[in-house]
């Protein structure tokens, strides 16, 4: 199962539900990963309605286990990209075409769902006819506080920042706008003195 | 009184002081021997003639210098000043409010001449004379928030009120506590928060959150906050944490009383008329504990509540690792007279330092 029960948490972390079929002018659904798991899920218990989606899917590590279940479902288009960065621009065309009373499906990492609903808001889609679904990594996206560069796919605390190459923990605060948490600078008053890493919620 | 600005630095060499009036007029936050968190809000109506209290926005000896930090740090991170693109009314809102008021509360060193939307602005300490038209962009040398903020002692957050939250949408953000705007903006009251501990288990933020959303134009609230910072460093950012955390570990038995600062934060809230904004303006003041302890009664507490603060509040303000070589100097002012109740100095009636 691809699902993950996260720990209480911080107030400005965003919290996740289950996707469920709900009518709409158009659906949009986007997905990484095992975020697949989540749309065929709402294609079994609508099946009509998967046929009306636009769905753009990265399979990121998955490879192919997913492409073919997905067309399976028969969704009106299925779009296949290779990372987020290259289908933003698609994104960007889609969110704004969006009619009135769209619905959008998000699935899969943090990472994704969090950079894909600030770009719907900042849009004009209403936060009411979005709904989001956990599954897969609990990977988390991290921007240096230091130099600002944004470090993707953080699985362990401290890390290395892949923009200055400063040693981060990553600070219970989260940013909607940037769909990051914030890394800050671990052995800044004991330079070189950087504890083992661990790997996440282990 | 006029005041003697000095001129002086907050990095480097560090050559901030505070003469024997500010020591005098600085607001120690301490009402009692012992501090936990409370909403402590109370109405922004004056104090005691000379005390920081006394004007709506304080123009102190420091002035000058502060603003001349601000121009460096923004020059070094432009990101430290932001708005977004919906709050320029709430920047003319803050302008005309940080003009009027100066100008009212200090006439020998700030004019504001306005002739309908033409106004005229001097400032005297900075050599300012500007003429520009009141709600055009285009006539000033910044955006209206940040043109005035670069003149004002004090960090900004303007904060637009909706969905019955307050959000975090515009700012001026150089002299803080370790906090980012540009990592906080565009958050709401419990999200730019959340790091604080215990706090909000308390429940503190839900009541000070209702009580902000209640703030009526002309009526101003206030509050104090506080921390500790090894050297008069103004900019304790966490975009600079990396060049400054190590400063806190050059404390020596020796060096204390002249190296560590108690920081404390005067915290005003404004409603703006056209806007509906509410400005938070965070006023940082520092004070060395060398001449902190020369008011005995503050000596005497300082000590008492660092000693008695919790973990989690000290490790959270960033001195747990200090607290005992602080403690040890601090002790030495301490001789276990009783304080007299409130936060002003009472050299009158408290009694000297028994050795």
């Amino acid at each position: 199962m691809s699902t993950f029960q996260f720990p209480p948490s911080i107030a400005s972390r965003p919290t996740y539900g289950t996707l469920g079929p709900r009518a709409g002018a158009a659906q949009i659904m986007l997905a990484d990963a095992e975020g697949a798991e989540a749309l065929l899920a709402v294609a079994k218990t609508d099946p009509e309605l998967m046929r009306r989606a636009h769905v753009i899917y990265i399979p990121k590590h998955t490879g192919a286990q997913f492409i073919d279940q997905l067309r399976a479902a028969n969704p009106a288009i299925l779009h296949v990209a290779p990372s987020y960065a290259a289908c933003t621009q698609r994104l960007h065309r889609v969110f704004s075409a969006a009619p009135m009373g769209a619905q959008l499906y998000l699935a899969g990492t943090e990472g994704l769902i969090g950079q894909a609903m600030a770009l719907a808001l900042q849009i004009g889609i209403p936060k009411s006819a979005i709904q989001t679904e956990h599954r897969g990594s609990v990977a988390r996206r991290v921007q240096c506080v230091h130099c600002k560069g944004i470090t993707e796919d953080v699985m362990i605390d401290p890390f290395q920042c892949s923009h200055c190459g400063l040693n981060l923990f990553v600070r219970d605060h989260y940013s909607r706008r940037l769909a990051a948490f914030q890394g800050v600078c671990i052995d800044a008053e004991d330079p070189g003195n950087v504890p083992p890493s661990v790997e996440l919620y282990s | 009184m006029t005041i003697q600005f000095n001129d002086e630095t907050f990095r480097d060499d560090y050559t901030f002081r505070n003469s024997d009036w500010a020591i005098r007029r600085f607001p120690f936050p301490f009402h009692e021997d012992s501090y936990m968190y409370s909403v402590n809000m109370e109405r922004h109506r004056g104090g005691p003639e000379g005390s920081v209290y006394a004007k709506r926005f304080d123009v102190d000896e420091h002035y000058i210098s502060e603003m001349r930090d601000r121009a460096l740090v923004l020059a070094e991170d432009p990101l430290r000043c932001q708005s977004l693109p919906h709050m320029t009314l709430a920047g003319w809102d803050l302008l005309e409010l940080i003009m009027v008021n100066k100008s009212e509360d200090y006439p020998d060193l700030f004019e504001l001449d306005r002739d309908g939307n033409k106004w005229r602005w001097i400032n005297k300490p900075l050599s300012i004379d500007d003429s520009f038209i009141f709600m055009d962009e285009a006539s000033l040398p910044y955006g209206p928030m940040e043109y005035i903020t670069r003149q004002t002692q004090g960090d900004f957050a303007v904060l637009d009120q909706r969905e019955n939250n307050l959000w975090m949408d515009a700012g001026m953000v150089t002299t803080q506590a370790d906090w980012s705007l540009d990592f906080d903006i565009g958050m709401n009251f419990f999200e730019w928060h959340a790091p604080v501990p215990l706090a909000h288990e308390m429940g503190v933020f839900k009541r000070a959150l209702k009580f902000l959303l209640n703030v009526q134009q002309g009526n101003p609230a206030r509050r104090l906050n506080w921390t500790m910072t090894v050297n008069p460093l103004l900019d304790t950012s966490p975009e600079n944490y990396h060049k400054w955390g190590v400063q806190k570990t050059t404390l020596t038995p020796e060096n204390l009383g002249r190296k560590q600062h108690l920081r404390v934060e005067l915290q005003t809230f404004y409603r703006l008329p056209r806007s509906n904004a509410l400005v938070f303006p965070i006023r940082c003041y520092l004070i060395a504990l060398e001449d902190l302890v020369t008011i005995p009664k503050w000596g005497r507490r300082l000590h008492r509540v660092i000693r008695d603060l919790p973990v989690e509040l000290a490790t959270y303000k960033g001195f747990i690792d200090n607290r005992p070589l602080i403690l040890d100097y601090l002790s030495q002012f301490d001789d276990g007279l009783p304080t007299s109740p409130g936060v002003w100095p009472d050299l009158d009636s408290e009694p000297p330092l028994r050795r």
